[in-house]
C-alpha cells in the first residue's frame, strides 16, 4: 500500500492524518474566489456557471469579488482587446498571491473569431501566465467548472516549500508583470511592438505556472511579418465589376446607379 | 467655512455592476452628479470591417456576437437585411418559427436585464438567480433547435437551419404555463419592496422630448411614453397577423422601464400563445429550397430593421455584386440608447449612475462592434 492508501484506509476508520502540504492545498482548493470580471460573450457563460443551474458553490468558487485584491482566480471571460489589455494586466498585478488565471472561451485564448481585428489582442498569455485555457465559443458552463476542477487538480499537486510566493528555493519572487502601453503601431511592452496588425504576434507566450511561467521575451518570429489585406495597398479587393472597369465606389452612389446598371447589362 | 470642490472619478471599466467593460468620467460635486462623459471601445473588437472580408454567410455568427444576449434578433435582422437584397423568398413556416425564437429571445433578454437591474440596485445575485432559472429553460429550448445555448446561429437565407425537434413544442407549452408566475414574481418584487421603489421611482427620468431628439428606441422610448415599436411601425416578417399590444411608460423613470419590460413579457408570451396556434405545419417546409446561401446579391444597398430586445437594431448593407458586402454596418440600439446616458444621470447621486446605466441595458458587444 501506497502512503496515500494507507491515508485514505485511514480515514475511512475515522482517523485523519494529513500532510501540511495536503491540508494547506485542501484549503485553498476549496475556496477559489474568482474576480467579477467580464469581458465579452463568455461573461454571459460565466454568469451561468456562477448561479442557479451550474451553481459553482458546489466547489467552493461562488463568491464573485469586485475587486481584484480579494480575488485568487482571474477568469479572462472574453476577447481582449488592444484597448483594455493594460488594464487586464494591471488587474492581474493588484491581485494577491497565489493567483490563478483561466482563460476562457477561443478569443482570450488566440482571439477567436475576431483575430484578424486590427484592436484584438492574440492571446492573453501573451501578458500574463495562464494555468488553465478552455476552449470553446462560448464554452458551456460545464467547461469552465471543468477548467475549475482541472485548476484544483494542479493546486493539489503544489508544495508549500517550493511555491513561488514565498520565495523559497532558487524561484525568485515574482514581481509585477509589464503593462503594455500604447505605441505608434499597437501595443508595447517595454518600447518593442507585441501584437502587430495582420502579422503574427511577435511576443512568445508565458507557460503556464506549472511548467515554470518562463518568457523568452525575444522578437519571434521578425521575418514573416504580414500585413492585414485591407491596410495593404498591394493587395486588390475581389470586385465583379472592376473587369467592366466600373469603380466600386459607385455601387454606393445612388446618382449613378442607373450607369451601374447599364454596365451590369 | 468649509471649501468644496467638484471632483472627476472613473467609473470602469473594471466595475462591480455588470454591464461589460465600459467607462464613465464622472464629474461630482459632493454626491451629485454635474457631469458624465462615457468612454467606451474597450469590446471595439472590429466587427464591422471583419464582415467585410467574409461572405454573407459567414457573417451570420458573427452577428450572434454583437449583441449576445439575444442572437436569434440579431440573426433576423441580418437574414431580413440579405433577403432583400438578394430578391429571396421565406416559407410561412419559416416565418413563424423565426418569430417564435425572436419572442422568446425578448423574454430570456429582459429576464436578464430586469434581474441585473436589481442586481445594480444592490440585491447582489439574489434576482439574477431568478431570472436567470428561466433564462435557462429557453436557453434548453434553443439549444435543442439549434445545437447551441448562446450564439445560437440558427438562420439562414431563406428560412432557419433547421425544422423544430418533434419535443420542442410540448416543453414550449410547458414553459409558457409556468412563465406567468415568474413574470408576476418578478413585478412584486420590485412594486412591493420600498427600498426597490425608492431607488428607480423619480430617477433617470427621460423625457419625451430629450428620448425623440436623441433617438432612443426600445424600452428606454416606451418607457418615456412614445407608443413607439417597428413591430407595428414598420411590420416585418408576420407580426401582422398577431395581435399585441405596446406597453408605454408615462414619466420615463427607471421605475417606467422596468415595467415596462415587464409588460412586453407577457405580450411576447401572448404572441408565442397565437404562434403555437396559426403554425403552419412542416410540409411547408422551413426553408426555401431554391435560395442559395453563398449569395451573390446584385449590385445595390439596402436597410433591414426588427425591433430587438433593446431597440431598433438595422443593418444597412452595400453589394457590389460580389459573394462579400462592400458596407456592412450595424445600428445598434444599445449604442443610440447610451448616448443620453449623461442626461438622465445628471443631477442625481452618484449611487443612481449604475442604475440608470442598468435600466437603458446595454450590451457592449453592440455598443463598441
Ligand atoms: S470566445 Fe466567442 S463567445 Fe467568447 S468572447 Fe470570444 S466571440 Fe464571444
Amino acid at each position: 500500500m501506497s502512503e496515500q492508501e494507507i491515508q485514505l484506509d485511514l480515514e475511512r476508520q475515522g482517523v485523519f492524518l494529513s500532510t501540511l502540504n495536503r491540508f494547506y492545498n485542501w484549503g485553498r482548493r476549496s475556496s477559489i474566489w474568482p474576480m467579477a470580471f467580464g469581458l465579452a460573450c463568455c461573461a454571459i457563460e460565466m454568469m451561468a456557471f456562477g448561479l442557479s443551474r451550474y451553481d459553482v458553490a458546489r466547489f467552493g468558487a461562488e463568491l464573485f469579488r469586485a475587486s481584484p485584491r480579494q480575488a485568487d482566480l482571474m477568469i479572462v471571460a472574453g476577447t481582449v482587446t488592444k484597448k483594455m489589455a493594460p488594464q487586464v494586466v494591471r488587474l492581474y498585478n493588484q491581485m494577491a498571491e497565489p493567483r490563478y488565471v483561466i482563460s476562457m472561451g477561443a478569443c482570450a485564448t488566440s482571439g477567436g473569431p475576431f483575430r484578424d481585428g486590427y484592436n484584438v489582442l492574440r492571446g492573453i498569455d501573451l501578458l500574463v501566465p495562464v494555468d488553465v485555457y478552455v476552449p470553446g465559443c462560448p464554452p458551456r458552463p460545464e467547461a469552465l467548472l471543468h477548467a475549475l476542477i482541472t485548476l484544483q487538480e494542479q493546486i493539489d499537486r503544489q508544495k508549500l516549500g517550493r511555491v513561488r510566493w514565498y520565495g523559497a528555493g532558487d524561484r525568485p519572487q515574482t514581481s509585477d508583470f509589464p503593462v503594455p502601453t500604447f505605441g505608434a503601431q499597437g501595443l508595447e511592452v517595454e518600447g518593442k511592438l507585441i501584437d502587430p496588425v495582420g502579422g503574427l504576434p511577435l511576443l512568445s507566450p508565458y507557460t503556464s505556472p506549472e511548467q515554470g511561467e518562463q518568457k523568452s521575451g525575444r522578437i519571434e518570429h521578425p521575418e514573416i511579418v504580414r500585413t492585414f489585406p485591407i491596410m495593404d495597398p498591394t493587395v486588390e479587393l475581389e470586385h465583379a465589376l472592376k473587369a467592366k472597369g466600373v469603380a466600386p465606389e459607385i455601387a454606393v452612389d445612388d446618382l449613378k446607379r442607373d450607369e451601374v446598371d447599364d454596365a451590369q447589362a | 467655512m468649509l471649501k468644496t470642490e467638484e471632483l472627476q472619478i472613473n467609473i470602469g471599466p473594471q466595475h462591480p455592476s455588470t454591464h461589460g467593460v465600459f467607462r464613465m468620467l464622472v464629474t461630482v460635486d459632493g454626491e451629485t452628479i454635474t457631469d458624465l462623459k462615457p468612454v467606451f471601445g474597450y469590446l471595439h473588437r472590429n466587427h464591422e470591417q471583419i464582415a467585410e472580408q467574409n461572405t454573407y454567410l459567414q457573417n451570420m455568427p458573427y452577428t450572434d456576437r454583437l449583441d449576445y444576449f439575444n442572437s436569434m434578433a440579431n440573426n433576423h435582422a441580418y437574414a431580413m437585411a440579405v433577403e432583400r437584397l438578394a430578391g429571396i423568398e421565406v416559407p410561412e413556416r419559416a416565418e413563424y418559427i423565426r418569430v417564435l425564437m425572436v419572442e422568446l429571445t425578448r423574454i430570456l433578454n429582459h429576464a436578464g436585464a430586469l434581474g441585473f437591474l436589481i442586481n445594480d440596485m444592490g440585491m447582489w445575485q439574489t434576482q439574477l438567480a431568478f431570472g436567470m432559472r428561466e433564462r435557462e429553460k429557453i436557453l434548453d429550448l434553443f439549444e435543442s433547435a439549434s445545437g447551441a445555448r448562446l450564439m445560437c446561429n440558427y438562420f439562414r437565407f431563406g428560412g432557419v437551419a433547421r425544422d423544430l425537434p418533434p419535443d420542442f413544442l410540448p416543453r414550449l407549452k410547458d414553459l409558457l404555463i409556468a412563465l406567468p408566475s415568474f413574470v408576476d414574481e418578478l413585478e412584486r418584487l420590485l412594486r412591493e419592496n420600498e427600498i426597490l421603489l425608492q431607488r428607480s421611482e423619480g430617477i433617470g427620468v427621460l423625457p419625451r422630448e430629450l428620448a425623440l431628439a436623441y433617438s432612443v428606441t426600445g424600452p428606454v422610448l416606451r418607457g418615456s411614453g412614445v407608443p413607439y415599436d417597428v413591430r407595428k411601425a414598420e411590420p416585418y416578417s408576420v407580426y401582422d397577423r398577431f395581435d399585441f399590444d405596446v406597453p408605454v411608460g408615462t414619466v420615463g423613470d427607471v421605475y417606467d422601464r422596468f415595467l415596462v419590460r415587464v409588460e412586453e413579457m407577457r405580450q411576447s408570451k401572448r404572441i408565442i400563445e397565437q404562434i403555437l396556434e396559426q403554425l403552419p405545419d412542416a410540409s411547408g417546409g422551413h426553408i426555401n429550397p431554391k435560395a442559395r446561401q453563398n449569395v451573390r446579391p446584385p449590385v445595390g444597398d439596402t436597410y433591414a430593421r426588427v425591433e430587438s430586445p433593446k431597440g431598433e437594431l438595422g443593418f444597412y448593407l452595400v453589394s457590389d455584386g460580389s459573394g462579400k458586402p462592400y458596407r456592412y454596418k450595424v445600428r445598434a440600439p444599445s449604442f443610440i440608447n447610451l448616448t443620453p446616458l449623461g442626461d438622465m444621470c445628471r443631477g442625481y447621486k452618484v449611487a443612481d449612475v449604475v442604475v440608470i446605466l442598468g435600466s437603458i441595458d446595454i450590451v457592449m458587444g453592440e455598443v463598441d462592434r
